[in-house]
């Protein structure tokens, strides 16, 4: 056997290491699993197929369909990896002692979040870039240029800091089993009742003012308005600042560690 | 490493109680007692998960919540079980973890030095409870700290598992790592430890070196069959003060004591007296386990 002296050399990795290495596992965990793969990509791709294909028999409202379902397929997307992936994956590592054991490595609480954020935005790259090109392809001709990008853009990383911020609130207070439950039950109410696939204007107009200032309904109807040309809505990005900022302040007071 | 005085209560419970001991650098130091007596409890006050409601605690001279960040690198913890994603392979886990430290060992030549060579693309939780075990050391010293913090190391393990962790940490001794471990194995404290630390109900019992523990008090037993109704008078002129002889059931003798070549010779000297062959002649020690009912009156394993 090769020699193997444990003669004490502490040290820790560099930080950028650290949190490259805690994002490269991440990521590689998700696609490894089954279930999350279905979740962040198998499903909004069926939902914009399918949404698409379904001719008449659902309303979406004024305007192209693909351009009005491009948009709320793409929050869904956000919803899925940022609230319901992160929260289900984050409860089982505090359940299976992965948090407890990294609270005694090098790597600080701010490494491991800056690991799982930047483990987030590749998932979530790879899901928008895939959704981008489907919706291309079934004719989806998202206006407003350029300003129009950067403003989805603003929408989807507020959007992302909201979700995973109630993610991770749900993940650090409630049990891992609890948390498997709430997080699809949550996402399954909102996507059907969180205007995030169909229009705020599919739905009663007495539920107007509660889907927006849902962080679905504002992520969402916030797309479909910048990608359609009526510019950024300034209520949305309001309301997912405040939903972000108050989800991160209220995990920072409850997150357990073991 | 040092604890002084320290105390940490969970509600009206009291689990740790004026704890003291300290840890020489260099050695391997068991804390050895029974479930619930308040080991855990203090490992994780140590390795700064949790914090004391009253006395110090120094690790490599630093305040384990407060220079957390310093003190990191350098102390390996090896949680009671679990520390690993479910799905990570056994070998991916490993690097993973290596990936933090600056200067990691080799992971190959650690898993195949652990038994944990074939297991490489296993997933966590298909390894056995001993190569979950194994892992949780192997991720425990990989960083090459200076100090190592095992909490139960060998719980459960079948006995080539437990060999091999023991093999591992006299490994890290020679190597010049400290070694703090929890156990309620007492062949574990008397293998490995240089020094052992009872307690009890969030308490110090006794320290000492195994040996010391065993011989503290030198109680001992000497135990003999013979026919019943020896007079036992001559026996007791022949013995120092202090020594019990039981003689129950009839025609079994015990002599409770110190025992030494002299006690030895006293009572082969009265059987020679009296014509009498003592047939099954026995001298025990105590065992640390005996140390441990007297003191604790209570059983390790309960």
């Amino acid at each position: 056997m090769s020699p193997l002296t444990h003669s004490p050399a502490p040290g820790a990795a560099p930080m950028s290491r650290m949190v490259a290495s805690h994002a490269v596992m991440e990521t590689r965990l998700l696609l490894r699993n089954g279930e999350q793969v279905l979740l962040a990509v198998v499903i909004p791709v069926l939902v914009l197929l399918g949404g698409a294909e379904a001719g008449n028999v659902i309303d979406l409202g004024s305007g192209r369909r693909i351009d009005v379902l491009t948009p709320g397929v793409m929050a869904l997307a956000v919803m899925s990896t940022a609230f319901t992936s992160l929260a289900i994956a984050t409860a089982f590592e505090r359940r299976y002692g992965v948090l407890k054991l990294l609270g005694a490595s090098p790597l600080p609480r701010t490494g491991l979040l800056l690991g799982k954020v930047g483990s987030l935005l590749a998932v979530e790259a790879c899901q928008l870039a895939l959704i981008a090109l489907v919706g291309i392809a079934l004719g989806w001709r998202p206006a407003g240029g350029l300003g129009g990008t950067l403003g989805a853009g603003l929408l989807l990383l507020l959007g992302t800091a909201a979700f995973a911020g109630l993610g991770l609130l749900m993940a650090g207070t409630l049990r891992a089993e609890a948390t498997l439950a709430a997080a699809n039950l949550v996402y399954v109410v909102l996507l059907a009742a969180g205007a995030v696939v169909l229009p705020v204007s599919a739905y009663p107009k007495a539920m107007e003012v509660v889907l927006a200032v849902l962080p679905s309904g504002a992520l969402a109807q916030g797309l479909r308005d910048v990608t359609s040309g009526a510019g950024l809505d300034r209520t949305a990005v309001v309301v997912l600042t405040v939903w972000a900022v108050a989800a991160a302040a209220l995990t920072a007071r409850t997150f357990r560690w073991d | 490493m040092e604890v002084v005085d320290l105390v940490k209560r969970y509600g009206a419970k009291t689990a740790v109680d004026g704890l003291s001991l300290t840890v020489e650098t260099g050695s391997i130091t068991a804390i050895l007692g029974p479930n619930g007596a308040g080991k855990s409890t203090t490992l994780e006050i140590c390795e700064g998960y949790r914090r004391a409601d009253g006395g110090r605690v120094r690790v490599l001279g630093r305040d384990p919540i407060a220079d957390r960040r310093e003190l990191a690198p350098r102390v390996g913890v090896m949680l009671q079980a679990g520390g690993a994603w479910s799905a990570a392979h056994a070998d991916e886990m490993l690097r993973y973890v290596a990936s933090l430290y600056a200067h990691p060992l080799p992971v190959r030549a650690l898993m195949e030095r652990l038994g944990l060579g074939s297991c490489g693309r296993t997933p966590y939780r298909r390894l056995s409870g001993g190569e979950q075990q194994r892992l949780g050391l192997a991720m425990a010293v990989v960083g090459r700290p200076e100090l190592v913090f095992l909490d139960e190391p060998t719980a459960g393990l079948d006995p080539q598992s437990r060999r091999s962790t023991w093999e591992l940490v006299e490994q890290l001794v020679a190597d010049g790592v400290t070694v703090v471990l929890t156990t309620h194995y007492l062949e574990e404290a008397e293998r490995l430890a240089s020094w052992v630390h009872v307690i009890d109900r969030g308490r110090l019992l006794t320290s000492g070196t195994p040996h010391q523990l065993t011989s503290a008090g030198a109680k001992g037993t000497l135990s003999f069959r013979a026919r019943p109704g020896l007079a036992l008078d001559g026996l007791a002129r022949g013995l120092p003060k202090g020594y019990l002889v039981e003689t129950e059931p009839p025609g079994c003798y015990r002599i409770l004591g110190a025992m030494t070549p002299q006690i030895l010779a006293a009572v082969t000297a009265w059987c020679a007296d009296l014509g009498v062959m003592p047939e099954g002649l026995a001298v025990e020690r105590h065992s640390l386990e005996d140390v441990f009912l007297e003191l604790t009156g209570r059983e390790l394993r309960a």
